[in-house]
């Protein structure tokens, strides 16, 4: 009899998930976590009568892992800068020349022809950002825009730092810092990165996500991190400040494609051109604290982003960004033997 | 005479191979299931530690020994030497490590425990059972993260300390090795508690107090009555305790700050950032070689001293 | 079984059989210990801060936020749906395996089958995840298929041995006297089963299923591997939460999902209690 119970309860179930997928068209859209803005969604399947369903990844590797293994089910994806190209070149991203889209004429000048896809034939730009240092000012009081926080770090911070446990952006940051370029595979170089990284952990305490509680706890003074969380970091303690470390430091830029197999096509191509209007770009920044790619988005910007340091780059210190690029695999098998030398 | 007992034992024979068809019969369901999505897919497993690692994850469908030979040798890359891969080494050395001791912590606190129940009234043993098993049916990831709560420098533990003034700078227990164990502990408990507790419920007590009208004092009786007579159950829960910890994941993960690798988290590496698909595979089964060998050992021990395992 | 004491010769006090120093004392603290965690947990819940160390004064803004939160319902109606077919399931394939492979002679493969059956609690979950990758992508791509079967299935697989061990241990400990009782009563194999085991059985049954549950509703790493698009079940949802931020939200969700097991699993209690 509970059995029948449980099987009803099944039923139940599935009817009213069922239920609720009545609209004309489906999108499906793979995004890192937390990372899209339901706002936006709600506002596109209004706008298109389309039921989009968002499912969550939490590394550019991960995403790739899956999606090579065929039979996914998503449509859109949104990888790093430094991995489309890896995308491309493994054939599973559909060229959907989102440059010949009417709203293409909003995406900024900058950001319209990158390294990684040359004339946005692929990609639209979703957020962008960079890879600094998060100090806690109230601990230390000297200058911040320096890598050497994390590498060569002064006492105050000993023991109170972390690291982002990201490969590309660590070892790339590592590279600039002892005065090597970015994908380089100059052995000499490497082998300074690796001294200076396996010296430098000691003085770490962690190498993990999930910041902001640490800074509004106190248990971090510092950190290699992302300039979103920064300001989120700022709003929940006040002492908090990012620095942009003039040695070099990594721009990242998230582009949203459309996949190769996928099965909603024309909604995708819609969507892609969707996030391309200048207040669709705002909802997107308003939701996870990063900038976007879209000129005239400022106006729809929430106020407390439209000057925030971490996020409008202060001319004299934006020299220094480069933007990450996909490495040769040469090179990252050199960082993947560092990275997990690191790592034990 | 003799026709009956041949037909008699013929007939025993029947019966027992219809036996054992109705008992495979009965489990074949179970089996097939099992095949397609737990056994199967190791077998592929297996069969990817063979094969060459593609360039950004994934496999090339050629032969090479490359994963099998990067879980202990790794040419180095600066002097193209031949090295052991001691990153690799000391992982598995820190997994076995935290899991051992893991298992004695519980042991010492579940044991208690698992008596504290079994001395109970009978009627409300269940009741004390069934606390100790609700946390378990709390998320895994929360419960960590409640744990990381207790465990920080601002956390409710440094807290209470300070205010108690037993000291005067908070300890740093989180993102160090003692967080992953007492993270590990804390999920484990009730694994250990379960089996020592089915073992002492059977306990029968007038051996003990024959010991103690024979003048044994309590450590006497501890030692040499009770503890030999529960030992399935330390064994059992040992076992259930040793072999998660091993393979455990998500509590090193957030509890020790991503700077303390375990086998789990070594192992999801290649399958992420490191995208070398066969190392991967090849470490699991390494992970599952020495799981065997302590199953192997278990099994061996308790047919040796004529205890069935529960 | 009442408290046995014995007074020695020659001292003044109750001697307990039963005690043995220092015990209580761990046993108690055992207990606060496992339970602090849970304590935080809940109350942090009520937080009307956003944080999950400061605390900022009593609201229920969390559970309203979660309740309205679309995509934590879409994943918690999908993880109790997952649950409940991967407990049903396993318990039902357990049931038949457990009384296939207990109380009868040795026969050959039953170590080899016992292996099988256990190998889910051996095998590390990323281990058996890649691998499930690999092998329903294949066939994902071959047949168009993308539903939940394979979720189901996975979670079926791994929910099987925690469905069988609480099962055969109940089926070991019943004597076979009044199934042969009702053999010498005349009753057929399939009536006696229906009648007598099952009966007896059914707390080991009930314990089994409610264990497979409780492991289907926790799973991360197989589910994180396995789903397709739009599958997401709470604890994969969570994980994703885990880069950015963490909010009560989470705990508020927990909390819940805590009462509601921790309320059905009073009530099967007790409705077994009155059977009895």
């Amino acid at each position: 009899m509970t059995q029948l119970f449980k099987k009803s309860i099944v039923v139940l179930a599935m009817v009213a998930i069922s239920g609720s997928a009545s609209a004309a068209g489906e999108l499906n859209l793979y995004n890192w976590g937390n990372y899209t803005n339901p706002e936006l969604i709600a506002k596109f399947e209004k706008t298109y009568d389309v039921k989009v369903t968002v499912t969550d990844y939490d590394s550019n590797s991960g995403a790739l892992a899956k999606v090579k293994a065929g039979g996914h089910g998503f449509d859109m994806v949104v990888p790093s800068a430094n991995y489309v190209q890896i995308w491309i070149k493994e054939g599973l991203l559909l060229e959907t020349r989102p440059d010949q889209m009417s709203n293409f004429k909003n995406v900024a000048p900058e950001f319209a022809n990158p390294e990684w896809d040359p004339g946005r034939h692929y990609t639209v730009p979703w957020q962008w950002g960079s890879v600094g240092m998060i100090v806690d000012t109230s601990v230390y009081k000297g200058n911040i825009n320096t890598a050497a926080i994390y590498l060569d770090p002064p006492d105050e911070l000993k023991g109170k730092i972390n690291v982002a446990p990201e490969m590309n952006d660590v070892i790339s940051s590592t590279i600039m810092y002892v005065g090597g370029e970015p994908c380089t595979t100059d052995k000499e170089v490497l082998r300074k990165v690796r001294d200076k990284l396996v010296a430098a952990k000691k003085h770490w305490l962690s190498m993990d996500y999930g910041v902001i509680e640490k800074f509004a706890g106190h248990d971090l003074a510092a950190s290699l991190y992302w300039n979103g969380a920064a300001f989120r970091a700022r709003e929940k303690n006040p002492d908090v400040r990012y620095g942009y470390p003039q040695e070099g430091f990594a721009l990242w830029m998230d582009s949203v494609a459309v996949l190769k197999d996928a099965q909603n096509v024309e909604n995708a191509k819609l969507f892609q051109n969707f996030v391309m209007l200048p207040e669709n770009a705002a909802l997107i920044s308003a939701f996870a604290r990063y900038a976007n790619g879209i000129s005239g988005s400022d106006k729809y910007m929430p106020d407390d982003m439209k000057n925030a340091p971490e996020i409008i780059i202060d001319p004299k210190l934006a020299g220094a960004g480069k933007f990450l690029q996909a490495c040769s695999p040469k090179a990252t098998e050199m960082y993947t033997a560092i990275w997990t030398e690191l790592q034990k | 005479m003799n026709d009956k007992s041949q037909s008699l034992s013929e007939y025993e024979l029947a019966a027992r191979q219809q036996e054992t068809r109705r008992n495979w019969l009965l489990c074949t369901p179970a089996l097939v299931v099992l095949t397609l999505a737990a056994s199967g897919p190791l077998l592929v497993m297996l069969f990817y530690s063979f094969l060459k690692s593609g360039n950004y994850g994934g496999v090339i469908y050629e032969f090479s020994l490359d994963g099998w030979f990067n879980v202990i040798l790794v040419r180095d890359i600066f002097d193209d030497v031949l090295r052991f891969a001691d990153a690799h080494l000391s992982v598995f050395w820190r997994s076995i490590k935290l899991s051992a001791m893991t298992t004695v912590t519980c042991l010492l606190i579940g044991f208690p425990t698992a008596y504290f129940i079994a001395t109970r009234p009978r009627g409300s043993r269940n009741f004390w059972l069934f606390l100790i098993t609700i946390p378990f049916w709390t998320n895994l990831l929360i419960r960590t993260f409640a744990i990381l709560e207790l465990i920080r420098n601002n956390g409710i533990i440094n807290n209470l300390l300070i205010d108690l003034h037993l000291i005067s700078e908070p300890i740093q227990i989180l993102y160090t090795d003692v967080a992953i164990m007492i993270g590990m502990t804390y999920v484990y408990l009730p694994l250990m508690i379960l089996p020592l507790y089915a073992s002492m419920e059977k306990l029968d007590f007038q051996l003990v107090e024959a010991a103690y009208d024979l003048y044994a004092t309590r450590m006497r009786v501890l030692r040499q009555v009770i503890i030999p007579l529960i030992k399935p159950g330390i064994v059992a829960g040992s076992i259930l305790v040793f072999i998660p910890s091993l393979g455990a994941f998500v509590t090193p993960r957030v509890l020790g700050g991503g700077k303390n690798l375990m086998l789990g988290n070594l192992i999801q590496l290649q399958f992420d950032q490191g995208q070398n698909w066969p190392l991967g595979a090849a470490l699991s089964i390494t992970l599952l070689a020495i799981v065997m060998v302590t199953l192997l050992v278990y099994v061996r021990y308790s047919q040796r001293s004529g205890v069935r395992d529960d | 079984m009442t408290n046995l004491t014995i007074e020695p010769v020659n001292k003044g006090k109750l001697f307990s059989i039963y005690k043995l120093p220092g015990f209580t004392f761990i046993a108690v603290a055992c207990f606060l210990m496992l339970y602090a965690p849970i304590i935080i947990l809940v109350a942090y819940s009520f937080n009307s801060g956003s944080s999950l160390a400061l605390w900022e004064g009593f609201s229920w803004r969390w559970y309203f936020s979660a309740w309205e939160n679309d995509t934590v319902q879409e994943a918690t109606l999908l993880s109790l749906v997952i649950a409940l077919q991967a407990a049903l399931y396993s318990t039902i394939l357990a049931t038949m395996a457990a009384l296939g492979t207990t109380r009868t002679r040795p026969f050959r493969g039953q170590t080899a089958i016992y292996t099988m059956i256990n190998q889910p609690l051996m095998v590390p979950e990323i281990v058996t995840a890649v691998a499930l990758l690999i092998v329903f992508a294949t066939i994902k791509q071959a047949t168009g298929y993308q539903g939940l079967s394979y979720l189901v299935i996975a979670h079926t697989a791994f929910c099987i041995p925690f469905a069988y061990l609480p099962i055969r241990a109940r089926l070991e400990d019943m004597d076979t006297s009044l199934e042969t009782a009702a053999a010498d009563l005349y009753a057929t194999p399939w009536r006696c089963f229906r009648r007598v085991t099952l009966p007896l059985l059914w707390p080991g049954i009930l314990a089994g299923a409610m264990l497979a549950f409780v492991i289907s509703l926790d799973d991360v790493v197989i589910t994180e591997f396995v789903k397709s698009a739009g599958q997401d079940t709470l604890p994969t949802f969570m994980l994703g939460q885990l880069r950015r931020v963490i909010t009560p939200e989470m705990n508020a969700i927990a909390s819940a999902l805590l009462a509601v097991s921790v309320l059905l699993v009073s009530l099967i209690f007790l409705i077994n209690r009155k059977k009895s």
